[in-house]
């Protein structure tokens, strides 16, 4: 009976089926209103698609601006009426219309949100706000008010429209593409005689050990030129600063040189510290020449044959090749012995010691103490002889294993002649 | 007298009286294939030279992803002998899968599967995949990067067996990728398991080997064959063959000692153009050469099957080659057998050359 009155109710499936495809088309249609009426009107957009020319670039690049992905519109950097399909409303000057801000007053609009940490942080709450202060700080910054507008502004080096994210590898101002950027105008030779300013900082960068690592090695943690000079605030490192500079990267060396005697030296002769000796923009891998008394060396150019700086450099150059030396003759060796098939892997592992002793002096040179040096040389020195020695063995080794070997030959050659005539006996005529 | 005393108290209790007399009676044939039947003996030799070699080598091998390699490292540069003891074992177990190879393919085209010596062919050819296992599992112990990688592919390759790939790819590891537990689990092959099986198929193949005796050719049937007493005419020869064998072991040993290489790290990326023993080369070249997809099917899957059932076949032949077993001469299986042979030495030399 359950069963039956159960059957009753029950509704029947084709109903079922009918009653959803409604639910769905009125659900359907009322979405696509909500949607059509949530897409803002941009004539802006409408018209300048239509356009040819420089007049459509604007469009064209926007597609690939952050900006853009995040729901701005041109009118909001430019003003005017983006709802109206009217052009003399749509850029009506009188409600805000700027066709072409002008440059002294770029970074103020961008400032406008940039600069406002309650708005930025629903958009980006780790970007910094204080770039607009910051350019201000900058060379660019106090031209650009003294009434200089062929300085750079924010859209100089991050595009006016296509503005790409920071690590976007096409941006402008990603690691790979900074110097490219900067040399734009530093390295345009008549746009910096205007200045007084030299123009070729970005080839003799681009030779520097640390252009090799960025671009050879790809290394995005090596320097460009923002790295050194700061990016919305750029500003030439004086020499007071210089060392705080390097010293953000090389900060044992940095510490070194501020504790030795060469620090107040360098600060009386208003000599620029790391730079003096290993330049600016073209710093070269430094080499063992630089220290010491040769050709090469930067020391002797303060001091003179005879005096303690003089003595010093060349007792610690001498040390330095002492331990390289060694080194070489160490790692021949075990190099040696390893072709030849014997097993030196643990020797050789142990020489890193004394590549590690080797690197830490040469670090060490910025101490200018012949006895720090020392401490460090002479651990190293004995690791490295070690080496050399366990590759002797390694060799001497070889040598009885050869000699084994052949006396080894002989009597098993030996013993299968003998039993090579026990078989002829036992086989031979009765 | 009191040898005799000796020989009487052991016959009393071991029979060897009657293992004497087996001795006196056994024959080898002579005929000019007469060669092929040392690599029998000198396989046999090169698999104790193994055991010995090997049971020196656990004196110090400590079998985990911490130690391993720095335990070789050890047998390698301190323990006294201990490198030549190590190369030994190495170059005597690529020495012994070729002339097992070579012991395989001379019964093969002497047909000496013939009735009644089907089975003393299917435990030879159980031993073949034995020698494999034991250089596959072996190659591991080292825990260097080579062998880490090539274990990573070789165990690959066994997981695109079908239908119980994936699972033989967990057993063989112990989980999903190699570790220390895959190295762990091959010591257990090496040591214990595959020397338990091992015992147990070779000691029947050389039951079989002496009831049946030596196999004369399929040409010679008929024939009168001169013999030669196995002891003690053939075993001196396959004496002469082994001190020579040792010195060849010596020879190769001292001044190529088996290199170590550098320990495995399982966050390095592989090495260029990684690959396995010799004797797997031909297979892996063969897997190489197959296209992504056959058909429906994964190209390596349809690979690992077709060889899969090639070992069956293989293993199979004593039953499949009825010309031969009613002394008819079977030309399609010895152009197979030929055909193998070549296929084997095109793919392993291009293998080695690609």
């Amino acid at each position: 009976m359950r069963r039956e009155r159960r059957k009753r109710r029950r509704i029947p499936r084709s109903r079922l089926w009918g009653g959803f495809a409604l639910v769905s088309l009125v659900l359907g249609g009322l979405g696509a209103t909500v949607a059509r009426a949530q897409q803002k009107k941009d004539s802006c957009l409408e018209c300048h698609a239509a356009l040819e020319g420089p007049l459509a670039d604007p469009v064209t690049l926007m597609k690939e601006d952050i900006h853009r992905a995040r729901g701005f519109s041109c009118a909001d950097c430019h003003g005017g009426d983006p709802t109206s399909d009217d052009p003399l409303a749509a850029m009506d000057p009188r409600k805000g219309f700027v066709a072409r801000p002008p440059h002294r007053a770029i970074p103020a609009l961008c400032g406008r949100c940039h600069s406002d940490a309650e708005f930025m942080k629903r958009y980006h709450p780790a970007l910094r706000v204080d770039q607009e202060r910051e350019y201000f700080t900058s060379v660019h910054g106090k031209r650009l008010r003294a009434g200089d507008t062929r300085v750079a502004t924010c859209t100089s080096c991050h595009g006016a429209h296509g503005i790409r994210s920071v690590q976007h590898p096409l941006s402008p101002v990603y690691p790979l593409n900074v110097a490219e950027t900067c040399a734009r105008c530093h390295a345009d030779a008549e746009y910096m005689a205007a200045y007084r300013l030299p123009h070729d900082q970005y080839n003799r960068y681009r030779r520097s050990a640390h252009a090799r690592a960025l671009y050879d090695r790809q290394d995005l943690s090596a320097p460009t030129c923002n790295d050194c000079h700061g990016n919305h605030g750029a500003v030439p490192p004086g020499i007071a600063s210089v060392a705080h500079v390097c010293g953000q990267c090389h900060v044992r060396q940095s510490a070194l040189f501020r504790a030795s005697p060469h620090k107040a030296a360098f600060d009386a002769m208003q000599l620029a510290e790391c730079v003096y000796c290993h330049g600016n923009h073209d710093v070269l891998p430094p080499t063992d020449e630089m220290i010491g008394t040769g050709e090469k060396s930067v020391c002797v150019s303060c001091h003179p044959p005879g005096d303690a700086g003089y003595q010093a450099a060349e007792r610690m150059r001498a040390l330095i090749d002492d331990l390289s030396r060694e080194l070489e003759r160490a790692q021949a060796i075990l190099d040696r012995a390893e072709r030849a098939g014997m097993e030196v892997s643990r020797a050789k592992f142990e020489l890193s010691e004394a590549r590690d002793a080797l690197t830490h002096a040469r670090v060490l040179i910025h101490a200018f103490s012949v006895k720090e040096v020392e401490n460090v040389i002479r651990p190293g020195l004995e690791v490295a002889r070690r080496g050399y020695q366990a590759g002797e063995r390694a060799l001497a080794e070889l040598n009885y294993r050869r000699k084994g070997l052949a006396v080894s030959l002989l009597f098993l050659l030996f013993l299968a002649a003998l039993l090579y005539l026990k078989l002829r006996e036992i086989e031979g005529p009765k | 007298m009191r040898v005799e005393t000796w020989r009487s108290w052991l016959d009393e209790r071991l029979g060897t009286e009657a293992i004497r007399e087996f001795l006196r009676r056994k024959e080898v044939p002579i005929h000019r294939h007469t060669i092929w039947y040392y690599f029998g003996g000198m396989t046999l030799f090169l698999f104790v030279v193994q055991v010995v070699t090997g049971a020196l080598l656990l004196l110090y091998y400590r079998p985990s992803a911490e130690a391993a390699f720095e335990s070789v490292q050890f047998i390698m540069t301190e323990v006294e002998f201990g490198w030549l003891i190590r190369s030994i074992h190495s170059w005597s177990a690529n020495l012994m899968i070729a002339t097992l190879f070579i012991h395989m393919f001379s019964a093969y085209f002497m047909k000496a599967y013939r009735p009644p010596r089907e089975l003393t062919w299917v435990s030879g050819t159980l031993l073949l995949v034995l020698a494999l296992a034991f250089g596959f599992s072996g190659y591991l112990l080292p825990w260097n990067k080579l062998a880490f990688f090539a274990t990573k592919v070789g165990t690959d390759i066994a997981g695109d067996v079908p239908l119980i790939g994936p699972f033989l790819l967990r057993f063989l590891r112990g989980g999903e990728e190699v570790t220390g537990a895959t190295l762990t689990r091959f010591f257990g092959f090496h040591v214990a398991i595959l020397p338990g099986v091992t015992t147990i198929v070779l000691t029947l193949h050389l039951i079989l080997v002496q009831k049946h005796g030596m196999s004369i050719p399929p040409s010679l049937e008929g024939a009168r064959v001169r013999t030669m007493k196995f002891f003690p005419n053939f075993l001196l020869r396959d004496l002469i063959g082994w001190v020579l064998a040792i010195g060849a072991l010596a020879a190769l040993a001292a001044p190529f000692p088996w290199g170590l290489g550098e320990k495995a790290d399982p966050f390095a990326p592989a090495p260029a153009g990684i690959k396995p023993e010799w004797y797997f080369l031909f297979l892996f070249q063969t897997l190489r050469l197959l296209p992504a997809r056959v058909g429906i099917f994964e190209g390596e899957v349809v690979g690992v099957t077709l060889f899969l059932l090639g070992a069956l076949f293989w293993m199979l032949v004593p039953f499949l080659d009825q010309p031969a077993s009613r002394g008819w001469r079977s030309r399609f299986f010895t152009g197979l057998g030929v055909f193998i042979v070549l296929y084997i030495a095109v793919m392993t030399i291009w293998g080695y050359l690609a």
